[in-house]
């Protein structure tokens, strides 16, 4: 089989799956059930597409290519590196645990499962798309269209301030989007003059990438730039995350958070530094800033949130701040870091978001203040928030410290005093998921969301005269919550001990990165 | 006297290629034809009458226009004494206008989505008396069946004068072109069934700024005159090349006779009619004006700048860049404040008759292809949008306001999805028309060295992204409201137009080679 098939596949069955599943509006269940069928067999072809990639093997590889608009020098061009593999990879797992949690998910009145699964199914087939396009026009317009299913899925499914969240979110990507058009406009015009007719395809334009002026190259950086910093996204573009976070349907929210954003960093390590390498070294100090600043301001904000699905957001900005960070560092050691942190980023907030969303949907509240002692009533729910809490703070023995430790072990030789200041976000993240567990988990059962609001006013603000009527409705989890979560804490301690298999995947790819961006590694580090 | 007899007897007439203008010639004997029937055919049999032979007409035109293409290509050739010029670009547009016009036809002809039609069937009523009540609900016996058949030879005439205005290579023909495309658009601005008052004062508002443009582009015409001492657009160019003329004569002209084409396009600061107009006339003539007029307008504006005035674009060109600008921002930022669906898509006009502008100052094969790629997909979505607006109804007729809209998704849930697919391909999201069309002329006017204005108009069509989602939000988001309007099931007319709109929306948007192709297909006769 063509490995360009696979991927092909891949961007196609969701949406036959989209399609069919949206008919099914009148039998939610058959409807969820068709849902998850079609995410597991996309789950086998990303198995397929994993095993058919050779590390150390060509650039690009799976690839497939036919022509598409000839006057505007597009091509349908599919092909994965190392890095696109993974995260796509990391969209085949998540989905179909996406929708095991919202299986029973309480949809706004007058809106249907077959409704939610369909978008979900959307926004895999775009997102699917989005890694695997090799054709600079391809990837804006898989860019794009992505933004429709996930503005959908906040403003139909979400919370209460889901109108507002999801105007938001769809105006800053879209504006975002736009300023990269005209840099991707730029991009065509700039190869039509170097190579006589102008040409989208990827491995063309990284093969004049050095030959453009440095000024050139930091106008098109720039609104490449202003596109995936909005994205990822950095400090100060970061504010529509927390807005559209909370109020995302759990299910969006992980994938939000977990692989959208991701297009963000993902985009600065295929276009942003391959195709405008002098720019890349010019302004790295810029995006250092941004990074180093985005991982210290959004730890305290974190530290100081009382909405919990807000809380997860801001942690995800600070992330993200150490991911940029790995990125920009120019070591194949810290790329591979925060390629690996990407992938580790989507399991451990995923798992995190999906247990808050587990909490939520039993206490009715998602402010951290309506919680308390969740532990001694539901400790299975506990243990599995303290998991990602832990996977959160890059405890040695998770997934998330091994790509923490790489980015900030392969960044200090070049940017040393950015690598310290960082590191000081550790401290931070330890705070903010620690605090944030002893006040949900820990000490007696107390808070309105956990002993009932029900029994009248007065009895959320005295928590020891509530705390010997304890609801009977906080129930710990449930066979189908469990099976949703085992995954992702297999992967979260598999990742922690054995990340090799990984790394192998990912490092050929990040060197080669590091190579077209005109650096050779600091001294003393060799590929891992 | 005698002398003078002789005189006249020398004058040979032009030698005129038949075959080329066909189609002009055949939409205008269907005009003269449909007048003939307005006038013998009884009235309970006009309607029909009508209909057939305004689908004939442009099947018959657009039959002739593929016969010439098919036999002798997109070779530019000028005819009739050099004032119609038929090339590349003109046969682009005609083929636009007359399948454009085979959606408006559809949305006009509908009788049963507003029982009747959605024209009068007695202009001369006076608003708000009880006849006028009486025919805007239908309650006249005849009413229920008629309506105004005048609209059909009256938008017959108006496509053929749209045809001429895109093929016009001397500007006094282009004058005539203009007046014949306008009248009739004054007077089915005016015939709208509902909200009489509305629609007349669209009419008077329209006709009076139309006719003040009109003076413009004549006194423009006149100065150009003077100038070069032609009005055919070659001359005037060879004229302004290297010569010691005096330069006031020719950037005055082209100053006034810009103006009058940029107010048909409805490009900012001349689009004050706009709005009024596209609220007040019926919805189906809307999409007329809309769709054709703007195709009409950018076409001669590209004839003009491209033949007359490519030499001297450097003096002229920052000027249009200030229009251009003016027209996104004043289109953008106030159609984020309409609260009525008509004048909402009446602002997007607006600003994106400011991106065709980008397009259409570039001057370069990719901007005339841009443009005119930009033209056709516009087109397309627009009329399909108005025709959706014309399905959503309450009493009254027509349920325009916005708050009206709320909850729609969950009331009929395909009128919904067609109208935010439409919204999002006006916004220029991929996967729709809307997109390459930006894309194509954009991309133009950036290869051409206007990279800032680029941003602006991308800026620009991030604002105007915001009115198109409120739409989509009101629609998907939002509780309907009790009392709100219903939609109706729409005739077979109706939906054979919004049909081809869409199907034409996405299809530029997923495979637009062919029609990119076409729209480069060569260049402007001289």
């Amino acid at each position: 089989m063509n490995g360009g098939a696979v991927l092909l596949a891949m961007i196609l069955l969701p949406l036959i799956g989209a399609a069919v599943v949206a008919l099914m509006r009148s039998s939610p269940v058959a409807a969820k059930a068709t849902g998850l069928g079609f995410a597991l067999v996309e789950l086998v072809l990303a198995a397929a597409a994993w095993s058919g990639y050779q590390p150390g093997g060509g650039r690009l590889q799976l690839t497939l290519s036919v022509p598409w608009i000839p006057a505007f020098g597009t091509r349908f061009a599919l092909g994965v590196d190392g890095i696109a593999l993974v995260m796509i990879a990391l969209i085949g797992v998540l989905v179909p645990i996406v929708m095991g949690s919202s299986w029973a998910e309480k949809l706004p009145e007058g809106r249907t499962p077959a409704g939610f699964y369909a978008q979900i199914l959307v926004l895999e087939s775009m997102l699917v798309g989005v890694f695997a396009a090799t054709d600079v026009f391809l990837f804006y317009l898989f860019f794009e269209v992505m933004l429709v299913p996930m503005y959908f899925l906040i403003g139909r499914f979400g919370g209460p301030r889901r109108q507002y969240a999801a105007v938001k979110f769809f105006l800053y990507s879209l504006l975002g989007g736009l300023v990269m058009l005209a840099s991707v406009i730029g991009l065509f015009v700039v190869s039509g003059q170097r190579l006589g007719h102008g040409t989208f395809d990827w491995a063309a334009l990284e093969r004049i990438a050095s030959t453009i002026p440095t000024s050139t190259q930091i106008w098109l950086f720039l609104g490449f730039f202003v596109a995936f910093a909005i994205k990822a996204p950095l400090v100060p573009f970061h504010t529509w995350l927390p807005d559209a976070g909370a109020e995302a349907p759990v299910g969006a929210g992980v994938l939000l958070v977990g692989v959208m954003d991701k297009v963000g960093i993902y985009g600065f390590l295929r276009y942003c530094l391959p195709l405008f390498p002098a720019a890349s070294r010019t302004l790295a100090p810029l995006v250092l800033v941004l990074a180093v600043a985005g991982i210290l301001y959004a730890a305290l904000l974190a530290v100081g949130q009382s909405d919990m699905k807000r809380f997860v957001a801001y942690t995800s900005v600070s992330h993200f701040g150490f991911i940029a960070l790995g990125v920009f560092a120019f070591s194949t050691q810290a790329q591979a870091g925060a390629v690996l942190y990407m992938v580790n980023h989507g399991i451990s907030t995923g798992m995190l978001f999906i247990v808050i969303g587990m909490l939520i949907g039993r206490g009715g509240s998602r402010l951290i203040s309506d919680y308390g002692g969740v532990a001694a009533l539901a400790p299975v729910l506990a243990g599995m928030t303290l998991l990602a809490g832990l996977s959160a703070l890059s405890l040695p023995g998770t997934n998330s410290f091994v790509s923490e430790f790489l980015v900030l072990i392969g960044s200090f030789p070049r940017q040393p005093v950015f690598t310290v200041i960082a590191t000081t976000g550790m401290i931070l993240a330890a705070l903010y998921v620690l605090w944030f567990y002893q006040r949900v988990m820990q000490g007696p059962a107390r808070g309105a969301a956990v002993v009932g609001a029900l029994d009248g006013p007065g009895a959320a603000t005295a928590p020891e005269a509530g705390a010997h009527r304890k609801r009977i409705d906080f129930p710990d989890l449930s066979i189908r919550e469990i099976v949703v979560l085992v995954p992702l804490a297999a992967l979260i301690l598999l990742l922690g001990f054995f990340p090799q298999p990984v790394l192998n995947v990912i490092t050929p790819s990040v060197g080669a990165t590091v190579t077209e961006v005109g650096l050779s590694d600091p001294v003393g580090q060799g590929g891992s | 006297m005698l002398g003078f007899l002789t005189q006249v007897q020398h004058v040979t007439a032009p030698a005129v290629d038949y075959g080329a203008i066909a189609p002009i010639l055949i939409v205008f004997s269907g005009a003269c034809i449909s007048v003939l029937v307005e006038a013998f055919v009884a009235r309970p049999a006009r309607w029909s009458a009508q209909v057939a032979l305004t689908v004939l007409t442009l099947a018959a035109a657009g039959a002739a226009l593929g016969m010439h293409l098919y036999t002798r290509g997109a070779t530019p050739l000028v005819t009739l004494a050099g004032t119609i010029a038929v090339d590349g670009p003109g046969l682009f547009l005609w083929g636009t206008l007359l399948a454009l016009s085979v959606g408006a036809m559809l949305l006009i002809a509908d009788r049963t989505v507003e029982p009747g039609g959605a024209f009068t069937p007695d202009a001369a009523v006076r608003p708000g008396t009880t006849a006028d009540r009486a025919q805007a609900v239908g309650t006249i016996a005849h009413t229920e069946t008629t309506m105004q058949t005048e609209v059909f030879p009256l938008f017959l005439f108006s496509l053929g004068g749209m045809m001429v205005f895109t093929a016009a290579n001397d500007l006094l023909t282009m004058f005539i072109a203009l007046e014949v495309l306008s009248l009739p658009l004054y007077l089915m601005a005016g015939m709208a069934r509902r909200r009489r008052l509305l629609s007349q004062e669209a009419a008077v508002k329209y006709f009076l700024l139309g006719a003040f443009s009109s003076a413009f582009f004549l006194y423009g015409v006149a100065l150009l005159y003077g100038y070069a001492g032609s009005v055919q657009l070659s001359r005037i160019a060879e004229a302004s090349a290297g010569t010691d003329r005096p330069d006031t004569l020719l950037f005055g002209g082209l100053a006034l006779l810009i103006i009058g084409l940029l107010f048909k396009g409805s490009v900012g600061p001349f689009h004050t009619w706009t709005p009024d107009v596209y609220q007040g006339a019926a919805t189906p003539v809307t999409a007329f004006m809309a769709a054709c007029t703007k195709v009409a307008a950018f076409g001669a504006i590209l004839r003009v700048l491209t033949v007359g005035f490519e030499g001297t674009r450097w003096e002229w060109r920052g000027l249009l860049w200030g229009v251009a600008i003016v027209s996104m921002v004043i289109g953008a930022v106030l159609g984020l404040t309409q609260t009525d669906i008509k004048r909402m898509i009446a602002y997007s006009s607006i600003a994106h008759a400011g991106f065709l502008l980008v397009g259409a100052i570039a001057l370069t094969t990719q901007g005339l292809s841009g443009t005119m790629f930009y033209l056709l997909a516009y087109g397309f979505t627009t009329l399909a949008a108005f025709g959706v607006v014309t399905l959503v109804r309450d009493a009254d007729g027509e349920a325009t306001h916005l708050s009206q809209w709320a909850g729609l998704a969950k009331r009929s849930p395909l009128t919904a999805a067609v109208f935010a697919f439409l919204l999002f391909a006006l916004a220029g999201i991929p996967l729709t028309s809307g997109f390459t069309g930006k894309f194509a002329v954009f991309s133009a006017a950036l290869a051409d060295g206007m990279a800032p204005l680029v941003v602006v108009a991308l800026v620009a069509s991030a604002v105007a992204a915001f009115f198109y989602l409120r739409v989509v939000v009101l629609m998907y988001f939002s509780e309907p409201a009790a009392d709100g309007p219903t939609v109706s099931v729409p005739g077979t007319f109706t939906t054979a137009a919004i049909t081809l709109g869409v199907v034409v929306t996405l299809l530029l948007g997923v495979v637009p080679t062919f029609a990119l192709d076409w729209a480069g297909l060569g260049g402007f006769a001289s």
